[in-house]
């Protein structure tokens, strides 16, 4: 029934779902095409990339990051499984809370590197903030590290969210 | 390229793989 418990459950497992589209949406336009893109595009035309396009898109995907992280979190707790799943199910014997715990360990470590690495090293890549050329030049392969660890962990994690009705 | 992420093909290739390694974590986990 409309606004009852299992409905605040779906309405929160659908916030989690557009929330977690923006995030890794975003993750994987930067992965997948600016950064690869970056190169072909002459000098003149960089900073359409770096003063507009980059920071645009960093904050949609850093506030995509905790919208998913709080609205998985609530999810969690209002289907009753967020500490069995943050136990990974040990204890338990259930595949189903190992599984979304897997999905759920990842996603915070993801959005950990996007909060606390991804985003203070593009801020000085972006010259959002301070830093001299050897900073910059440093805090873009952190940040590229950062970013393509997200995106190797979003395809276990993706499987991990999706697969617990099969456990 | 020294760190095999540097390149968004490996990055993949490893992410299929470390979901295979999960698969398994999983199952025998219990």
């Amino acid at each position: 029934m409309l606004f009852d418990y299992s409905w605040w459950t779906f309405f929160f497992r659908w916030l989690h779902v557009m929330s977690g589209v923006m995030w890794i949406g975003h993750l994987w336009y930067f992965n997948f095409v600016q950064i690869p893109s970056m190169p072909k595009i002459p000098d003149e035309q960089k900073p359409a990339i770096t003063k507009v396009i980059a920071p645009a898109a960093l904050f949609w995907f850093r506030w995509g990051a905790l919208a998913t992280v709080v609205t998985g979190l609530i999810l969690a707790y209002l289907s009753g499984y967020l500490v069995n799943a943050l136990k990974l199910g040990i204890g338990d014997g259930n595949h189903k809370f190992t599984a979304i715990g897997f999905g759920m360990w990842m996603g915070l470590i993801m959005a950990f590197n996007v909060w606390f690495i991804i985003w203070p090293n593009q801020q000085k890549v972006l010259g959002l903030v301070e830093a001299t050329a050897d900073e910059k030049k440093r805090a873009g392969r952190v940040a590229l590290l950062a970013s393509r660890t997200n995106t190797m962990l979003s395809i276990p994690m993706l499987y991990a969210m999706t697969s617990t009705h099969f456990y | 390229m020294k760190n095999p992420l540097e390149s968004l093909g490996k990055t993949v290739s490893l992410g299929f793989i470390l979901t295979v390694v999960m698969v398994v974590l999983i199952q025998v986990i219990h």
